[in-house]
C-alpha cells in the first residue's frame, strides 16, 4: 500500500452495514457486512447465484437494497438521485460482457463521462482518453468502434472508460468470464498493472490465481451472505468452512 | 466461362455454366412469348372495342367535377388535371395520416413500457384491437357508423361556436392574412436558422470549453418565440373567417370532407398499431447493459436517453417506421372505398369508368406508387449504410 | 490489516419488508409508486370509465337480441337482431340453400386441418400439412364448385359471406406460398437473369397497393386473353391476390433462407446432393420451419385485406354486411354491422396472431 492512501486509510472507501435485499420474495442478499479501505484489493468468490454480483451492484445503486446502509466515500447512499449520481462519479464499474457503446468511437465511449459529467473540453477530455487507453496499450484502436474489436481489447477499453472519470474505487463484474481463454491474461495484466497503482478495487471473479498475487482479501459468499473472508494466503491453503472448502476443491480441482 | 482444357470436362448438359445458360435462355424465351401473346391479344382485345391506345386523352376535357382540390379545377380541365388533383389529395392525407400515426405509435408504444400497469396494459389492449380490425372495416365504420351519424348542419355539434362538427364535415375558422402578416412566415423562417446556427455554436462551445448550452429550452424559446413576438408587433394581421349557419348550411370557414375526416382517423389509428409495436421493440433491443453501463459512469438520465438508447434504438425503428408510413401511403387508396377524391379514386375510378383507357391509367397509377416506394426506399438505404455498425 | 477469517452462522432467509407485498403493495408498486404514476392511473380509469360503460351499456346492457325483424328493435341500445336476421346470409352469401350442407362440410374439413396442425400432440403434421396446401384446396373446389360427381354447379356470383371470406383468403395462401418459396430462392441464385426477374417481380407488387391489382385484375386481365375466354370475376381477383401476396411471402421466406447457416448447403454439398435435393431436403424445411411466425403474420395480412375485393363487387363478409345495410327495411344500423364486422374478423386475426406469438416463443426457447 503507497503512502498517500495510508495516510487516510483510517476513514474506509466503503462501508456496508445490514444490507439485505429481496427479488420479490427471494432473499438474495443477507445482513451483510462489509468495510472496504482505501487502497484495499478485495476479491470475492462463490458459486453462481450466491449474490456477489448483486453486491456490488449495489454498491453503484445499479441494484436498490431494502435494508441497510451503504457509505461510499463518506457520502451515505439514498433514494436521491443527484446523491446516487455523486456516489456514480466515484465508483468505476467494469461488466462482463463489456457493456461498451456500440454506436460510439473507442474515443468517444471515453469521452462520453467527461463530456456530459465532468463537462470538460473536448481536447482536454481526448488527452485524457488517450493517455488512459495508452495505460491499457491500446491506444491504437482509438477511433475504432466497439464491434471491431476482439474481446480482449473490448474489455480493456471498457476498464480504460471506467478509469476516465478519474474514480475512487473500481468494481469488476466478473470479467473474464465472456472472454475467450487467450485473451484472459491481456485482461488480468491490466488488473493487476491498476492495483498495484493502489486503485480500491472490488472483483467479483473466479481467477483464483489473480486473487493469491494482488488480493489484500478474500471474500466467500454463498446464498445471500459472506460465509468467510481471510488474506489469500490463510483463505486458500487454511480455509474453516466446510462450503468454502468444497467451493475451492471444485474450482481448484481441474 | 467454360472450363478450361487442362480439366476433364463431362457431357455438355452437365456442366454447371451450359445449365445455367440453358435455364436463363428458357426464362427469357417464356418471357418474350408472354409478353408477345399479351400484347397481342390486348392489341386485338382493343381493336374489337374501338379503343384508342395512348396518352392523348390526357389533354382530353374531364367534364366531372370534385369534391376536394387542393388546386383550381373544373369540369372543363383535362385528365391530366385531374391526375393532379387526385395525386395532391393522395398526398394531403397520406402527410396528414404520417404525422398522426407516427405520434400516436411513439405514444402508446412508449407507453407499452410504461411501469405504470394499467397504462401498459391500456396500450397493450390498443394495438391488439386496431391491428386485428381488417383497416377497410375500420375506415367504413368511422365514415358510415360514426361521421354518417352526425346531425344535419342545423344541428350541428359546435365548440365553443367556432368550429363546428355535423354530417356534411367539421367546419373550422379560415384565417384570412391581412397586409403585413407575411413578416410572421419570414420571422419563423429566421428562427429556423438561427436554431440551426445556436445548435452549431452550442456543439462548438461545448467542445472548447466543457460547458454545454441549454439547446432544447433555447431552441423552443426561438422557434415559438420569434414569431410570436413578430405577429404580436406587426399588430396582429390575421383575420379569422368564423363559420356561420345561413339556412341550410355554413358560410364561411373552412369545411373539413367527412370522408377526409374517416380516412384520416382510420389509416392513423391502425398504423399506429403497428408503429407502436415497432417503437417497443426498437427501445426494448437496445440491452439493459447499455443503460447500466451508462448509469454506472453517472450519466444523468436524459442524457443516457439522447446520447446511448435513442441513438441505437433508433436504428432499428427508423427503417420499419419508414415501411410503415409507405404502406400507410399504400392504404389510403382504399379512400374509393368511402368516396375520398384520392389518386384511385378518381383517376383509376372515375377518369378510367369515362375513357375506358383502363391500361394507361392503371400504368400511370402504379407507376405513380412505384416512384414513391423506389424513391423512399432509395434513401432508407442510404440511412441504412450509414448507421451501420462498423464490425469485424 | 483484516483479522483473521472467522466462520458465520447462516442467516436464516426472511421475508421481504411488507412493503412490497399483498394487493396494497401490488397497488403500490404497479400504479402508485411515484406521484406521477397516480395521476396517470387515476386518469386513465376515469377515461376507461368514460369510454367502457357507454360501450358495454350500449353493446350488451340495453341491447335487443331477441327477434326477426325492425319491430324487436327498441333504439336504447344496439339492435343485434339486424345481424341475426341476416346471419345466414352473412355465413353463406347467395349459396343456394339446399347445398349449403357442401360448404358445411368444407367448414368442418378446414376447423379439423387447422386444429390438427396447431395442437402439439398430434403426429404426422408434415403430411397433414401437405394435405392441407394440396388436397383440401382441390377436394374443397370439387364440393363447393360443384358440376361433377352428380353435385349441382353453384356459380361463383353465388357465393359470399364469411365462406368467400374463407376461400379467398385459403387460396391466396395456397397460392402463394409455393410462388413465394420459388421466388425466393430465384432471388438467391447465382444466374442474374434469374435474380433480375424475381428482384423486379417482388418490388413490383410490394411496391403498389392492393387495390389497385385489384383494379388490374378486373379491367386489365380481360384484355390480356383472346376475346373467347371468359375470365370469371372471383377468379380474376384470385389471380391478383396471389400474385400480390406472393411477393410477401417471398421476402418472408428469404429471411428464412438467410438465417440458415452456409455450413448447412457446404454439408448437404459435401455429400453429393444435386441443388433441388439441397433446397428441398435440408434448406427449405429448416428455414420454413424458422419462418412459420413470419409466414402466420403475412396470412393475417392477407385474410384482413381480402375485405378489399369489396371494391371491385364480390360479396366477402364486409360486403354482404354492408349491402345489408343498404336494405331499406334496415337503415341506420351501420354501426350494429360495421362493429359485427370489425368482430369476426378480430376473433379470426386475433387468435392467429397469438398463436403466432406462441410459435416465435416456443422457436426461441427451443435452441
Amino acid at each position: 500500500m503507497n503512502e498517500a492512501t495510508a495516510a487516510q486509510a483510517d476513514s474506509p472507501m466503503i462501508e456496508i452495514a445490514g444490507l439485505n435485499k429481496w427479488y420479490g420474495d427471494f432473499h438474495v442478499l443477507r445482513d451483510i457486512d462489509l468495510t472496504v479501505a482505501r487502497g484495499e484489493r478485495i476479491v470475492i468468490c462463490g458459486p453462481s447465484g450466491s449474490g456477489k454480483s448483486t453486491l456490488i451492484r449495489c454498491i453503484n445503486h445499479l441494484e436498490e437494497h431494502q435494508e441497510g446502509r451503504i457509505v461510499v466515500n463518506g457520502v451515505p447512499m439514498t433514494r436521491d438521485v443527484k446523491r446516487i449520481e455523486q456516489i456514480r462519479r466515484n465508483v468505476g464499474m467494469v461488466f462482463q460482457h463489456f457493456n461498451l457503446f456500440p454506436h460510439l468511437s473507442v474515443l468517444d465511449n471515453c469521452c462520453i463521462s467527461q463530456t456530459w459529467v465532468q463537462k470538460k473540453p473536448r481536447a482536454e477530455a481526448e488527452r485524457t482518453a488517450r493517455e488512459i487507453l495508452e495505460r491499457v496499450q491500446i491506444a491504437d484502436q482509438a477511433l475504432k468502434y466497439p464491434g471491431q474489436l476482439s474481446g480482449g481489447q473490448q474489455q480493456r477499453v471498457a476498464i480504460a472508460r471506467a478509469l476516465c472519470m478519474q474514480p475512487e474505487v473500481m468494481l469488476f463484474d466478473e470479467p473474464t468470464s465472456a472472454l475467450d481463454p487467450e485473451m484472459i491474461k491481456e485482461v488480468l495484466d491490466v488488473m493487476v498493472e491498476l492495483a498495484r497503482d493502489g486503485m480500491t478495487m472490488l472483483c467479483v471473479t473466479h481467477e483464483m490465481g489473480f486473487a493469491k498475487t494482488v488480493a489484500d482479501r478474500v471474500i466467500f459468499m454463498d446464498q445471500g451472505q459472506i460465509i468467510e473472508q481471510a488474506p489469500p494466503e490463510t483463505f486458500f491453503n487454511h480455509p474453516k468452512s466446510e462450503r468454502t472448502q468444497l467451493f475451492l476443491s471444485q474450482i481448484l480441482g481441474h | 466461362m467454360l472450363r478450361s482444357s487442362s480439366r476433364e470436362r463431362g457431357p455438355l448438359w452437365r456442366d454447371p455454366a451450359f445449365r445455367a445458360l440453358l435455364v436463363q435462355g428458357i426464362l427469357l424465351l417464356a418471357l418474350g412469348a408472354f409478353i408477345a401473346m399479351v400484347v397481342s391479344n390486348t392489341m386485338a382485345n382493343l381493336e374489337a372495342r374501338g379503343i384508342t391506345t395512348g396518352f392523348g386523352f390526357l389533354q382530353d376535357r374531364a367534364g366531372f367535377s370534385i369534391p376536394q382540390t387542393l388546386i383550381e379545377y373544373s369540369g372543363d380541365s383535362t385528365y391530366a388535371r385531374t391526375f393532379v388533383v387526385g395525386l395532391l389529395n393522395t398526398l394531403l392525407v397520406s402527410a396528414m395520416g404520417i404525422v398522426a400515426a407516427t405520434l400516436i405509435g411513439f405514444a402508446v408504444g412508449i407507453a407499452r413500457l410504461s411501469p405504470n400497469w394499467l397504462l401498459a396494459r391500456l396500450a397493450t389492449a390498443y394495438v391488439e384491437i386496431f391491428r386485428n380490425i381488417p383497416l377497410l372495416v375500420q375506415i367504413l365504420f368511422w365514415y358510415f357508423a360514426v361521421l354518417q351519424a352526425l346531425p344535419s348542419p342545423r344541428d350541428s355539434h359546435s365548440l365553443l361556436e367556432v368550429v363546428f362538427l355535423n354530417v356534411r364535415g367539421v367546419v373550422l375558422p379560415d384565417p384570412q392574412p391581412l397586409a403585413g402578416f407575411a413578416a410572421t412566415p419570414w420571422a419563423l423562417l429566421v428562427a429556423v436558422i438561427a436554431t440551426w446556427w445556436m445548435v452549431r455554436f452550442a456543439r462548438r462551445r461545448q467542445a472548447k470549453t466543457g460547458r454545454p448550452l441549454p439547446v432544447f429550452k433555447l431552441g423552443t424559446l426561438l422557434l415559438i418565440g420569434l414569431p410570436l413576438a413578430t405577429f404580436l408587433v406587426t399588430g396582429m394581421p390575421l383575420e379569422w373567417s368564423i363559420p356561420e349557419l345561413k339556412g341550410f348550411n355554413f358560410q364561411g370557414g373552412v369545411t373539413v370532407l367527412p370522408e377526409l375526416m374517416a380516412l384520416w382517423l382510420a389509416l392513423s389509428i391502425y398504423t399506429a398499431s403497428f408503429i407502436a409495436e415497432i417503437v417497443r421493440s426498437g427501445i426494448q433491443s437496445v440491452p439493459q447493459g447499455q443503460v447500466e453501463a451508462a448509469k454506472a459512469l453517472s450519466l444523468p438520465g436524459g442524457i443516457i436517453l439522447r446520447k446511448v438508447v435513442i441513438p441505437q434504438a433508433m436504428r432499428v425503428i427508423v427503417p420499419q417506421l419508414t415501411s410503415q408510413h409507405l404502406n400507410l401511403i399504400k392504404n389510403s387508396s382504399l379512400a374509393t372505398a368511402i368516396g375520398y377524391p384520392d389518386l384511385v379514386a378518381v383517376f383509376s375510378g372515375t377518369a378510367l369508368n369515362v375513357t375506358g383507357q383502363a391500361i394507361e391509367i392503371v400504368v400511370m397509377t402504379m407507376a405513380v406508387y412505384l416512384l414513391i416506394n423506389l424513391v423512399v426506399s432509395a434513401l432508407m438505404n442510404l440511412y441504412n449504410a450509414r448507421t451501420l455498425l462498423k464490425e469485424r | 490489516m483484516v483479522d483473521t477469517s472467522t466462520e458465520t452462522e447462516m442467516v436464516a432467509e426472511r421475508r421481504p419488508p411488507d412493503l412490497r407485498r399483498g394487493l396494497l403493495g401490488w397497488l403500490h408498486t404497479n400504479l402508485f409508486n411515484t406521484p406521477l404514476n397516480g395521476v396517470v392511473t387515476l386518469v386513465t380509469l376515469a377515461l376507461l370509465a368514460m369510454v367502457l360503460w357507454p360501450a358495454l351499456q350500449w353493446a350488451v346492457f340495453q341491447a335487443d337480441w331477441l327477434g326477426d325483424s325492425r319491430e324487436a328493435c327498441s333504439g336504447e341500445g344496439a339492435c343485434w337482431v339486424f345481424i341475426s336476421a341476416r346471419f345466414e346470409s352473412i355465413i353463406y352469401g347467395f349459396y343456394p340453400e339446399a347445398q349449403r350442407w357442401r360448404v358445411n362440410l368444407v367448414f368442418l374439413l378446414m376447423a379439423v386441418l387447422v386444429a390438427w396442425l396447431v395442437i402439439p400432440r398430434l403426429p404426422a403434421k408434415r403430411w397433414v400439412g401437405l394435405f392441407a396446401l394440396v388436397g383440401f384446396p382441390v377436394l374443397a373446389f370439387f364440393l363447393l364448385v360443384g358440376g361433377s360427381f352428380g353435385l349441382e354447379h353453384v356459380p361463383t356470383r353465388d357465393w359470399g359471406g364469411l365462406m368467400l371470406t374463407l376461400t379467398i383468403a385459403t387460396v391466396g395462401i395456397v397460392g402463394s406460398l409455393p410462388i413465394g418459396v420459388v421466388l425466393a430462392l430465384g432471388r438467391r441464385s447465382q444466374m442474374p437473369l434469374v435474380r433480375g426477374f424475381c428482384v423486379v417481380f417482388i418490388e413490383f407488387w410490394r411496391g403498389v397497393p392492393l387495390i389497385t391489382v385489384l383494379f388490374m385484375a378486373s379491367v386489365m386481365l380481360p384484355l390480356f386473353v383472346p376475346t373467347q375466354v371468359e375470365f370469371d370475376k372471383l377468379l380474376r381477383a384470385l389471380v391478383g391476390i396471389m400474385f400480390f401476396w406472393s411477393a410477401y411471402m417471398a421476402e418472408v421466406v428469404r429471411g428464412g433462407l438467410q438465417a440458415i447457416p452456409s455450413g448447412q448447403e457446404e454439408a448437404a454439398k459435401a455429400m453429393g446432393m444435386g441443388y433441388w435435393q439441397r433446397m428441398g431436403l435440408i434448406v427449405l424445411p429448416q428455414s420454413l420451419k424458422l419462418v412459420i411466425p413470419g409466414i402466420v403474420n403475412t396470412f393475417i395480412a392477407l385474410f384482413k385485406d381480402t375485405s378489399l375485393v369489396l371494391i371491385i363487387g364480390l360479396f366477402d363478409l364486409l360486403a354482404i354486411i354492408r349491402a345489408g345495410l343498404t336494405d331499406s327495411d334496415w337503415l341506420g344500423f351501420a354501426t350494429e354491422g360495421y362493429v359485427f364486422a370489425a368482430l369476426m374478423f378480430w376473433v379470426f386475426c386475433f387468435s392467429m396472431s397469438r398463436y403466432s406469438q406462441h410459435i416465435e416463443r416456443r422457436l426461441h426457447t427451443g435452441h
